[in-house]
């Protein structure tokens, strides 16, 4: 089969444009190299919707960022995933950071941002009762909010799977050619595909991609940013988004109300030379700690119950690079894209789109587009009655597996009947085993469901696959040494 | 959905859930113990090796075994069991009274009312994040206690060599499992200078298997990709960990033995106030927390040693419910404080004129040693303390009239021969 349009690189950026495509009658094929969707650099997003003022309107991030932040309510509404506008504030601990946020706030405002509002300290202190008190002034974005990246991605696939996009799942691409009028494209275990468009939103490894198909030379930098979660109960977890005054190279280290509940904090914004080095330290936890309690009070050590870093694919340009190739055919960059990536997503879709459609390839409505997705019911907030409607359906939904998130044996099953048979994909997926016990009470139980509805043996499974095998064996296995 | 009516609910079907029950319900209470697996006995069901019941069966015993023999008490006392059932929403009824709502896939939502609620819930483990250990996330992370119940109830290996971090009892008595099931351990290594679990389990589960145990050591990074590949250790210099001493140990699989935290988030969403030093309730003599009507006790009140203790710290709880239940008031209730060298004292408050056990944890290890309780600056007792170690916990009774009343009660724990 030769597909229309093959995408490499099933994260926020790749998974967008495979939605759009999804409502066109075309044979779309999504590519990932992880064992699931958003494993790469989404799944270490912070889920920040951002505003509209962190740069300039004359750079492709943040035209798409602007037009982006705009699309989430459709897309929730159609797509269900966990999001919430919960709004930015920018604060300000000195006059001269206050004079870097009403820059910020002019640059805002010059971008056509209008519900800005720019705040003196006790406004400040009246929106954000945690911020501290020592805090200056500084400006409210009501427009910015938080959402689940990983959830936002899989419902993305999910909606564009049932619109007829195929997905390959555990594919890395290593080689690519154009020939009579089509890319072929080579996996590592041997396989290929077919397609006459290639769309490149390979993230950290956009670079890889386009040198392996002959297009532009570029290199992505990989820029580490750790961040730490704090449990669900920490007294620190604020009302909106807390933002520093940016630096040249990042936005700062945030406290964010995370769309489900929990308190984030970071990220630190590090160039890496290894696109594998996803390592914490304790230099940059003490750092990130200290900033974020300049800001918040409240934020206690001992509330961090996980803590995770991430690299977003940067470009020397520092901004997006989303454009046809001008020297291979039917093959597009979507490459550089850190943050604002995730607010972009849905414009770069579109834009990705009509850059498709700009390049020769034909467009056609679909005449129907599948709309349902299967409902994502959580246990944790439906109320009793409800419960008890679900319950007589099937016992599953009030069998609780994970007492941290309250999460139940049916919610664990519909992931692994949606395909996420990973530890780690069930997990972001429903949150069990996100909370404060990381999955010391309940991963047996857990590799027990996964196993009984998916078939892999328990010893088989993995935490996001490849060699990454939760156990080795069963008890008698070894040799037991006297 | 109906509502059932019990005169006592006990959160918890562990050694301390079940000795509370078994408590309230021989006091002709009607008492519903709550718990999420199906079978009760809690954390025991999955330590099967033996040391349990020496005090409160007269028997070494097995951890489920030991469960069997405290749920036959509870069940032959007429305590009903909820078991399978989580515990989703407590909630404090406008006349004082409890709503609790559980969750189970036999029965889907049950409300409970109950005059008095019973917090037995144990603890969680601390984890890797709570240390903020840095470097990657690789599989073959585990708390010890997640790695146990791998291998002892559902039989399955979780991995070929370990480390383990941090000292503690569960993290010794998986170095003597792994060891068993052919897993090699190749390190223990405990920040402090100290063992963190008890001397019997340091002797018989490392030291019985030559298995090296490095204190006043960290690990400062997990290695490894997919699967852990190692990790990099170093000993602490003034109280830092020394990156120029650092050393590479080649490891599949590292279990965390690093503490533990009472479970008490549902406690905390009814208003009951806790006590920092311990993360369990803060209780007076009656060890009724600051809600009225809800009681604490065992590993979710304070982190036990021994098992034993937990039946019978909340056995002495439960005590005290069918007199309050039976309106009796408890009367002026005066605070006690741990001072030096002790972590903590439990009970935070006790009843003046009343013969009262107290709980406490020393912070130093200490022969010869004195424990001082002290009214307003004046000794009112002292017990001698032959031996002390923070893995030990003490428990001292102080007779009714050494507890005046007249001020707050300040323990203290003293070194060395002199008064």
């Amino acid at each position: 089969m030769i597909y229309d349009v093959a995408v490499i690189g099933a994260g926020v950026s790749g998974s967008a444009v495979a939605w759009q495509l999804s409502r066109y009658e075309l044979d779309t094929l999504l590519i990932e190299r992880e064992a699931d969707v958003g494993f790469g650099v989404s799944k270490a997003n912070s889920g920040i919707i951002h505003g509209g003022f962190h740069h300039p309107v004359s750079t492709l991030k943040a035209k798409l960022e602007i037009r982006g932040n705009l699309m989430f309510e459709k897309l929730q509404h159609e797509l269900g995933f966990p999001f919430r506008r919960c709004g930015i504030l920018v604060a300000a601990f000195s006059e001269e950071e206050m004079a870097a946020v009403r820059k910020l706030y002019a640059q805002g405002i010059a971008n056509g941002v209008r519900t800005l509002e720019m705040c003196g300290r006790d406004r400040m202190l009246r929106l954000e009762p945690k911020l501290r008190s020592d805090v200056v002034g500084g400006f409210h974005a009501p427009g910015g909010g938080t959402i689940e990246p990983y959830r936002y991605v899989f419902s993305l696939v999910e909606s564009a799977r049932r619109n007829g996009v195929r997905l390959r799942c555990s594919w890395k691409a290593v080689r690519g050619e154009y020939r009579n009028g089509r890319w072929i494209l080579f996996s590592e275990d041997g396989d290929q595909v077919e397609a006459r468009y290639l769309v490149n939103a390979a993230g950290l490894h956009a670079d890889e991609v386009s040198r392996f198909c002959g297009a532009e030379t570029y290199t992505i930098h990989p820029r580490k940013g750790e961040e730490y979660l704090l449990d669900r109960c920490s007294a620190a977890r604020p009302e909106h988004v807390i933002f520093p005054v940016p630096s040249k190279h990042s936005k700062g280290v945030l406290v964010i109300p995370t769309a489900e509940g929990t308190t984030m904090i970071g990220p630190t914004a590090d160039p890496v030379d290894d696109k594998d080095d996803t390592a914490t330290t304790t230099e940059r936890f003490r750092k990130i700690l200290d900033l974020a309690r300049g800001m918040i009070d409240g934020i206690r050590p001992g509330d961090v119950i996980a803590s995770f870093a991430g690299l977003r694919p940067v470009l020397d340009s520092e901004d997006f690079y989303i454009a046809p190739s001008k020297r291979v055919p039917a093959f597009i960059h979507v490459a550089g894209i850190q943050s604002p990536g995730l607010t972009a997503s849905p414009a770069i879709g579109e834009y990705v789109k009509d850059l498709l459609k700009n390049e020769g390839l034909r467009l056609t409505e679909k005449r129907t587009i599948q709309y349902d997705l299967s409902p994502h019911r959580e246990v944790r907030s439906l109320p009793p009655e409800e419960l008890e409607k679900l319950h007589a359906e099937n016992p599953a939904w009030t069998r609780i597996v994970c007492r941290c998130e309250t999460i139940s044996e049916a919610e664990i099953i519909e992931a692994v009947r949606r395909g996420h048979t990973t530890v780690d994909g069930v997990k972001f997926f429903t949150r069990a085993g996100m909370g404060r016990c990381q999955g010391g009470f309940c991963t047996a139980e857990i590799l027990k469901i996964i196993s009984r509805e998916s078939g892999i043996p328990m010893e088989q499974l993995t935490k996001r696959g490849g060699e990454s095998r939760i156990l080795v064996g069963k008890l008698g296995d070894l040799e037991v040494k006297a | 959905m109906k509502t059932e009516e019990y005169a006592v609910a006990v959160l918890g079907a562990g050694a301390a859930g079940l000795a509370a029950a078994a408590e309230t319900s021989s006091a002709g209470l009607s008492t519903l113990v709550i718990d999420r697996e199906k079978r009760p006995g809690g954390i025991l069901l999955q330590c099967i090796h033996n040391g349990f019941g020496l005090r409160c069966f007269n028997e070494e015993l097995t951890g489920p075994e030991y469960a069997e023999r405290a749920a036959r008490k509870a069940e032959e006392s007429g305590a009903v069991f909820a078991l399978g059932c989580s515990a989703t929403s407590l909630r404090i009824r406008e006349d004082g009274t409890f709503e609790l709502l559980l969750l189970s896939g036999a029965d889907g939502v049950r409300k409970i009312h109950a005059r008095a609620i019973f917090l037995a819930t144990g603890c969680r483990e601390r984890t890797r994040a709570s240390l903020a250990i840095p470097g990657t996330r690789p599989a073959g992370v585990f708390t010890a206690g997640a790695a146990q119940k791998l291998l002892n109830r559902e039989g399955m290996l979780p991995g070929r060599s370990a480390v383990i971090v941090g000292s503690g009892d569960i993290g010794l008595i998986m170095a003597r499992r792994l060891r068993w099931s052919g897993i090699e351990v190749k390190a223990v290594i405990e920040l402090l200078p100290h063992p963190s679990g008890l001397p019997r389990n340091v002797a018989q589960c490392l030291d019985d298997f030559a298995i090296p145990l490095y204190l006043e050591h960290a690990v400062v990074r997990i290695c490894g990709k997919d699967r852990v590949e190692g990790v990099d250790a170093a000993p602490l210099e003034n109280g830092v960990p020394n990156p120029e001493k650092r050393f590479h140990i080649e490891c599949d699989t590292v279990l965390f033995s690093v503490g533990l935290i009472p479970e008490n988030e549902l406690a905390s969403s009814a208003g009951v106030v806790l006590n920092p030093a311990t993360g369990g309730a803060m209780v007076d003599a009656n060890y009724e927390t600051t809600v009225p009507g809800i009681f604490s006790a065992g590993n979710v009140l304070h982190v036990h040693d021994l098992v034993d203790f937990v039946s019978e710290e909340a056995a002495r709880a439960a005590r005290n419910i069918p007199a309050r239940l039976a309106g009796t008031e408890p009367g002026t209730r005066i605070r006690a404080r741990a001072g030096a060298n002790l972590k903590y004292v439990v009970p935070s408050w006790y009843f003046p004129g009343r013969k009262t056990l107290f709980s406490f944890r020393p912070l130093i290890v200490a022969e010869n040693g004195w424990l001082r309780a002290e009214i307003n600056g004046t000794t009112v007792w002292r017990k001698r303390m032959p031996f002390v170690r923070p893995a030990e916990m003490i428990t001292a009774e102080v007779e009714a009239e050494q507890l005046s009343g007249e001020g707050e009660v300040v323990f203290h724990l003293q070194e060395g021969e002199t008064e």
